[in-house]
């Protein structure tokens, strides 16, 4: 077990988003989080990085490193659980002011403080892992949505994390670019990255996922081998869930 | 306007040659007032004044109440009370309480507060502009705020706040011609005095003119070099 999440909870002021919710993530899986939109998975994503705060509930990694979010993080607990995943958003956020090389490296020479040359070469074989060896020296702007989120990938990946996070990565591109990222997420699962993805690509779940969650109202509604629950499930909210989106009227 | 200013041309050069040579003779002591008074005094009030504007605006931007209440008063009462009366202020009235200061100085206070004040709305709103991605993109990668501060936000906000403090940077020299009211011998001072002497009122306070306009062209052009640097990574 990589990670095992327990009794997660999250407000925005009055309204609750997570209303208690226990996950755990084992080594080396993929593990797909579904389900319609305002569901609270994107915020249950941001809350493995502390990029949304939980207001309480504990973390507990597999080497002993745990946290409970009853007590205020030190600065710390903070950098340390940030340390261990890299994030993928949906929007890219790619720095702008740097090239896609250095967008990669930052992590590795400014937080990591790895020396410079080193970091290049792994740098430029990340590129070579999504299939942008050509473009490295390009800006952001220069490069198309799936390029732009193919170097995300190699970004979050530089910083060498033990969990993988995507929150809807193909989720703002153009339907012809949505392939070219999945390939690198599969390519990834196949080489034993342990991945939890936000997503709405039910045939890729079906296809790469170990387990898939599915999430609505705040609460894990079901849960299990993707074979299970996209196919065969067994609450009648998955239904109409998958429903709705296998045959939109 | 500019007939007048012929007209007393050649009243000045029908006058004898002892006119034109003054206004000839008065440019030198002009340039001098502004190589050694009006361009050192605009460049370190502007970077005195960036300072205070970076660190009033962090104050603005952090989450202690007192940090943003006194940034908050600060910015409030230096843009709400004319320059000329700050700057009477520190050089005649702080005198009353003890504390006594030259010209130089005083006016380089006084105009860093100012620039300070003024900056610091730039660069506070320069810095909101930055989509909170960019915050979240370097938080995953696992920098800290001020890692993020440094590296990524405000590297791009300077290329959002670089026409803004521009603005900022040529109405200072301008208003630099203030501190000849409390003595400094800057470039306006120099014509002032020259005048006085030689009643050519036009011809110097025109040339006073056509200099701040040569410094603040040059400038201009500076601003546009600078804009064109950092606009390599945004879309054409």
């Amino acid at each position: 077990m990589l990670l095992s999440v327990k009794g997660l909870h999250k407000s925005f002021g009055d309204l609750e988003v997570l209303k208690g919710i226990d996950v755990e993530i084992e080594k080396g899986s993929v593990l797909a989080i579904i389900g319609p939109s305002g569901s609270g998975k994107t915020t249950l994503l941001r809350c493995l990085n502390a990029l949304e705060m939980p207001n309480s509930g504990t973390f507990e990694f597999h080497d002993g490193f745990s946290l409970d979010f009853d007590k205020k993080l030190s600065k710390k607990e903070l950098l340390t659980l940030r340390r261990k995943s890299g994030m993928v958003f949906q929007s890219y956020n790619l720095f702008p002011h740097k090239t896609a090389l250095e967008n990669v490296m930052e992590g590795p020479v400014i937080v990591q403080k790895k020396n410079k040359d080193q970091v290049r070469q792994s740098a430029l074989n990340l590129f070579e892992k999504v299939g942008l060896a050509d473009k490295v020296d390009l800006y952001p702007h220069q490069l198309s949505g799936g390029q732009q989120q193919r170097v995300g990938i190699a970004r979050a990946l530089a910083i060498e994390p033990e969990l993988m996070l995507f929150d809807e990565p193909t989720s703002a591109l153009d339907p012809e670019l949505v392939g070219e990222v999945l390939q690198v997420i599969r390519d990834l699962a196949k080489e034993g990255w342990t991945i939890a993805i936000v997503t709405h690509e039910l045939k890729f779940a079906e296809q790469v996922a170990d387990q898939v969650l599915f999430f609505d109202g705040g609460h894990i509604i079901e849960q299990g081998p993707p074979l299970e629950i996209l196919k065969n499930p067994k609450e009648q909210r998955t239904k109409q869930f998958l429903n709705r989106i296998l045959n939109p009227s | 306007m500019a007939k007048m200013f012929l007209n007393n041309m050649i009243i000045a050069t029908a006058g004898g040659v002892s006119d034109w040579d003054n206004i000839l003779s008065s440019l030198w002591p002009m340039i001098q007032g502004g190589i050694q008074y009006t361009i050192p005094l605009t460049l370190f009030s502007f970077v005195f004044g960036l300072i205070l504007a970076l660190l009033t605006a962090l104050a603005r931007l952090s989450s202690s109440r007192i940090l943003i209440g006194s940034a908050r008063v600060y910015v409030s009462a230096i843009r709400g009370t004319p320059l000329l009366v700050q700057l009477f202020i520190i050089f005649f009235g702080l005198p009353n309480i003890g504390i006594v200061l030259d010209p130089f100085p005083s006016a380089i206070i006084a105009f860093s507060l100012n620039v300070g004040a003024y900056s610091s709305e730039i660069i506070r709103a320069s810095i909101l502009s930055i989509p909170k991605g960019q915050w979240e993109a370097g938080y995953a990668i696992g920098m800290t705020s001020r890692q993020a501060l440094t590296r990524i936000i405000l590297p791009q906000a300077s290329r959002v706040s670089i026409p803004p403090l521009s603005n900022t940077f040529i109405s200072l020299v301008k208003d630099t011609s203030l501190a000849s009211l409390i003595l400094v011998t800057e470039l306006f001072r120099k014509a002032q005095e020259i005048a006085a002497r030689t009643y050519n009122f036009l011809e110097l306070y025109v040339t006073a003119a056509i200099l701040y306009w040569i410094i603040c062209f040059i400038l201009s052009i500076i601003q546009d070099r600078i804009e064109k640097r950092l606009d390599r990574y945004i879309a054409k």
